[in-house]
């Protein structure tokens, strides 16, 4: 009962709706009565047709309105024009005269349209008249791309009939919508006047702008402007970003007790792997399908590597992601070799890469660089074993012995020469217009929005990594937290966007964040460079591309509720999640693609305090259909653990293979019982909460 | 009662007593949907803790009655099935634990069959000869199809009918038996340059279809196809001064939206967007304290369908003394665990 005054439901002459409702009562019987006994006489008709035109959401009287259609065509085929003249004028009664929303009278005339006796020419008539009454009403505009099509109307034509309508009220969402589809559609295909994509842009922007300067609080042009910037600054096809190791480094592979004296070589470079097994990690600008041997060659010194097998980092089991690592072995190389052994990936040189919408990857990359393998004979076997403690007395300020490049190659893990893009420079003038027109809008909440958006796009553009307005976008987005509360965590989570961005962009920056782990109670000297993004406020993870080198990672002390893409840290063995928001395990579902994970701390968080779990559909279970195998709670059931209690923990830490410390307490759902099921499962665990 | 607080026990009174007012011209006109409102009328009170006060016999027995021979389901008894009633039907069957009184490959055959007849939406068979000749063609001959869902035999197309029909099959551990990429590409197929879904490709977006896509893509484990950051601001910016969700830009708020909007929301974790105190009393104000049931805006005539979305959405802002509800599968999420995990 939309809309209906609820004082009304009284009715005011009980009487005489009584009676409307025995007479609606009737038709409806009599009607199913003689659907079921295939009835189709012109009084039977003429019963549907008045039920039809009281009830048009009786959608059996329609079904039975196409029987009788056919009835009618088979024993009479020249009556076609005639029958279906009847079955519009029907459709049409009840969408002018009862309700124009009536799913059932919008299918029945387009199941008449597309027999193809009918004109076409009444269509739009009527569209303009229904429209004329509701012009936000979708059924109409539905009809109308549907009419359109079979009218073969040009997309110019409908352009223009969008503008119209725009033009008539601002506020006209679904004509801005409809004009989205329309030009992306003459963009796509190139048509003369919309071929040159900065043409068309610098046109629309100065359309919507009309419209926003019109009415700031109307959000009709608020989707459109958003859309114009992401098709000025979006590259159609994907790009590398990032990789590790970066072009250029020198890696040094540990094997087993090999230990290394840590002040020669750079730490951000070296990688312990008993296996000899070296992670490559390829990040793209966006979700890509088609990294494989063929698409992405890696040679070892002279001989090309087949073998290698990609995996897709992505929650569900798609084969597209952003994020693409390979295990390389070093296993055969030969111990204490002096030399060290070059590595050269060539990306994309043989087509097959291609972005989730279907756009080939088309600037082939190149990256080199040296594995230097270090390895004892014996194996580590876990004497290396010790109990971490994320205690501020343990960590102190790095301090790089020198800052050459090779030795904080932070700047190198980004890939900017590869393809060689020049950022063009009418995407930086589009941008530097907007900004301008839109720093006369810093009064209302979508003009400091889109001027903070503007600004992200432009240093991302032009300055190459450095983040030249970021002390403003900050301030921007930290306004806009006070003066729309109602979105504030919006605006906190696109904060800390920002600040991650600002703070992982210059080395200077990034070196104020590293610190060495030094456990005074041990004597053992790890090497460890840890990234303490604790107590930042942070409500949102970003800017992991340029991370991608962090084996020890302090999150603690932030406002995180979700960890989403930290799976890109491949290299990652010690994380502290501790003091956030995190809500369920399957918040934790990254951490199912971090097998390195050794010793994890998600204590004090608020996991099982929740009923609804919001996200519950972004980690592979049953629920989604996205695991491998049929979840068999009977098989891992057992002592009397029930696992079903348990199952989000269970897919998340099982994965962890080489766990050894946990820490859980300060959490809801951390009873007795679940840490007796976390001992049952994760027989790797040394240390849970602190205790052995 | 106090105003500001859930009138749980008026909603409860209110959804057992729509059944004994069917001669009101109200449920007259929605008679073709009973389905749906026994779908609507039953989680809720299973949400409020209070389904043992229906006879579930009595309700499994009407619903069965219901059933086509083609194995779907219609809204009402004698009324034609369409897959908007099948899906009610399933899930009031698995509120009540009562999924194994289907027998699930007739239902699945006739959704399968609902997907055929989106490419002969004029065929002059009927429902039976396609049954037929379905069955003579093996499923895998469905498979080079596009993918999409119609309502019923007459071949309407619409993302709603996606979802019902995948999540259908979900219920009924069938959905390994038609072309999932197919259907999500279909999907795919009608999202927008603002993040939402349409019904059909180039259709607008609208919370009510965002919620069938996300949903179908949330069951499928394909979620990855929503850019989650831009469909959360574009929803996040539905709640409007009054702490109501509306459903499109520039439209009023109306309380059903407080579950399509979230649940979306939820889906793609991106509900801390939106202020819940404000929405849940939004939701509250929407009440008629003294004889129960909740309405689309303050002081409207209330109704079942609002009465379950009010009630629903207050469950997924975790308002106290409610059972949780499941965002995607719209069923109290015991129900669900029981039918996916096996969870007693």
């Amino acid at each position: 009962m939309h809309g209906r005054p609820r004082k009304s439901s009284k009715p005011e002459d009980p009487a005489a709706e009584a009676a409307k409702a025995q007479l609606i009562r009737d038709l409806q019987s009599q009607l199913l009565a003689n659907h079921h006994n295939k009835i189709y006489t012109k009084e039977a008709l003429d019963l549907s047709a008045e039920l039809l035109s009281k009830n048009p959401e009786f959608y059996t009287a329609w079904n039975y309105r196409k029987l009788a259609v056919q009835h009618a065509l088979d024993s009479d085929p020249d009556s076609a024009d005639s029958v279906l003249a009847v079955e519009l004028q029907l459709a049409q009664r009840a969408l002018v005269k009862t309700n124009a929303k009536a799913y059932g009278a919008w299918h029945h005339r387009r199941w008449v349209l597309s027999k193809g006796h009918s004109s076409l020419d009444e269509e739009l008539r009527l569209l303009d008249e229904l429209q004329k009454r509701d012009e936000r009403n979708f059924h109409a505009w539905n009809h109308r791309r549907f009419v359109v099509a079979l009218m073969n109307r040009s997309d110019e034509d409908e352009l223009e009939h969008t503008k119209n309508m725009i033009e008539k009220t601002i506020s006209n969402y679904s004509a801005w919508h409809n004009r989205s589809v329309i030009l992306s559609n003459l963009m796509k295909k190139k048509v003369q006047e919309f071929s040159q994509k900065d043409q068309v842009l610098a046109r629309e922007y100065e359309f919507v702008r009309e419209a926003l300067f019109t009415d700031e609080e109307d959000q009709s042009g608020w989707f459109y402007h958003l859309w114009l910037l992401d098709q000025t600054v979006k590259s159609e096809s994907p790009l590398l970003v990032s990789s590790w190791p970066g072009h250029g480094a020198e890696v040094i592979l540990l094997r087993g007790s090999y230990s290394l004296d840590g002040s020669f070589a750079s730490p951000f470079n070296i990688y312990k792997s008993d296996s000899g097994m070296l992670p490559l990690i390829l990040y793209f600008n966006q979700a890509v399908k088609g990294v494989s041997s063929t698409t992405v060659t890696v040679s070892l010194g002279p001989n090309v590597n087949k073998d290698v097998v990609w995996k897709p980092l992505s929650a569900a089991n798609s084969h597209v992601a952003r994020v693409w690592v390979a295990q390389l072995s070093f296993a055969d190389v030969e111990l204490q070799s002096l030399e060290a052994c070059s590595v050269e990936v060539t990306i994309g040189e043989s087509s097959g890469i291609f972005s989730s919408s279907g756009c080939h990857y088309s600037h082939p990359s190149r990256l080199a660089f040296s594995v230097n393998v270090k390895a004892s004979r014996t194996e580590s076997g876990g004497s290396d074993l010790e109990h971490i403690s994320w205690g501020n007395e343990n960590f102190h300020l790095w301090k790089p012995h020198n800052l050459d490049l090779n030795f904080v190659p932070i700047d190198q893990l980004s890939i900017k020469d590869a393809h060689e893009q020049a950022p063009s420079t009418w995407q930086a003038e589009i941008i530097a217009e907007e900004i301008k027109h839109f720093r006369d809008l810093l009064d209302c909440k979508i003009g400091k929005l889109t001027v903070a958006r503007l600004l992200t796009a432009h240093d991302a553009l032009i300055s190459s990594g450095t983040s030249v307005h970021s002390e403003e976008i900050l301030r921007l987005y930290g306004n806009l937290m006070k003066v729309d509360p109602t979105h504030s965590l919006y605006y906190k989570d696109e904060h800390s966007l920002a600040l991650l961005n600002q703070l992982t962009s210059r080395r200077e920056s990034l070196l104020n964040h590293c610190f060495q782990y030094v456990d005074s109670a041990s004597s053992n000297d790890n090497n460890l460079i840890c990234l303490r993004l604790n107590n930042l406020s942070l409500s949102r993870l970003g800017s992991l591309e340029k991370l991608l080198w962090v084996e020890m990672l302090d999150l603690s002390n932030n406002e995180l509720q979700s960890i989403e893409g930290l799976e890109a840290l491949q290299l990652l063995s010690h994380l502290s999640l501790s003091k956030n928001k995190l809500g369920s395990f399957t918040a934790l579902a990254p951490l199912r693609q971090l097998k390195a994970v050794k010793v994890l701390d998600i204590s004090y968080n608020e996991i099982g305090a929740h009923s609804i779990d919001t996200t519950r559909y972004l980690c592979s279970s049953p629920l989604s259909h996205s695991i491998e195998s049929d979840w068999d709670c009977k098989e891992i059931a057992t002592d009397g653990v029930n696992v079903a209690n348990y199952w989000e923990a269970f897919f998340v830490l099982k994965p962890l293979k080489n766990l050894t410390q946990l820490d859980v307490v300060g959490n809801a759902i951390a009873d007795e019982n679940f840490r007796l099921f976390l001992a049952k499962v994760l027989p790797s665990l040394k240390w849970l909460d602190g205790g052995s | 009662m106090q105003m500001g607080e859930l009138a749980a026990d008026e909603h409860v009174k209110y959804i057992l007593s729509v059944e004994k007012r069917k001669d009101s011209l109200e449920s007259v006109v929605s008679e073709h949907l009973r389905m749906n409102g026994v779908y609507w009328g039953l989680t809720t009170l299973d949400i409020l803790g209070k389904l043992d006060a229906v006879d579930s016999n009595e309700v499994i027995q009407w619903i069965m009655k219901c059933q086509h021979e083609s194995g779907g389901f219609a809204g009402n008894i004698g009324h034609d099935p369409h897959i908007l009633y099948t899906l009610s039907a399933v899930q009031t069957l698995a509120l009540f634990d009562k999924l194994d009184v289907l027998d699930a490959d007739a239902v699945s055959n006739c959704i399968f069959l609902f997907v055929i007849c989106f490419y002969a939406p004029n065929s002059h068979a009927s429902l039976e000869t396609l049954s037929l000749s379905f069955f003579k063609s093996d499923i895998a001959g469905l498979q080079n199809e596009d993918g999409s869902f119609s309502g019923d035999m007459w071949g309407e197309v619409d993302t709603r009918f996606s979802y019902i029909g995948i999540s259908c099959l979900a219920l009924l551990h069938r959905l390994h038996k038609i072309n999932v990429e197919k259907a999500v590409d279909y999907i795919v197929s009608c999202k927008n340059v603002d993040g939402g879904f349409g019904c059909t490709p180039g259709g607008e977006s609208h919370a009510g279809q965002i919620f069938c896509c996300v949903g179908a893509l949330a069951i499928t484990g394909s979620l990855h196809h929503v850019d989650k950051d831009l469909l959360g601001w574009w929803l996040c910016e539905r709640q409007v001064k009054s702490g109501g969700l509306n459903g499109r830009p520039e439209k009023l708020p109306d309380v059903c939206y407080s579950w399509w909007v979230l649940s979306s929301l939820i889906m793609i974790d991106r509900v801390h967007w939106i202020n819940k105190e404000k929405l849940i009393k939004f939701i509250l104000s929407c009440q008629d304290t003294e004889n129960g049931g909740i309405s689309d805006r303050p002081d409207d005539a209330v109704d079942v369908f609002h009465t379950y979305f009010g009630v629903a959405g207050l469950s997924l802002l975790e308002y106290g003394g409610l059972k949780a509800i499941d965002p995607a599968y719209a069923l109290p999420v015991d129900v669900v665990n029981r039918v996916f995990l096996g969870k007693k």
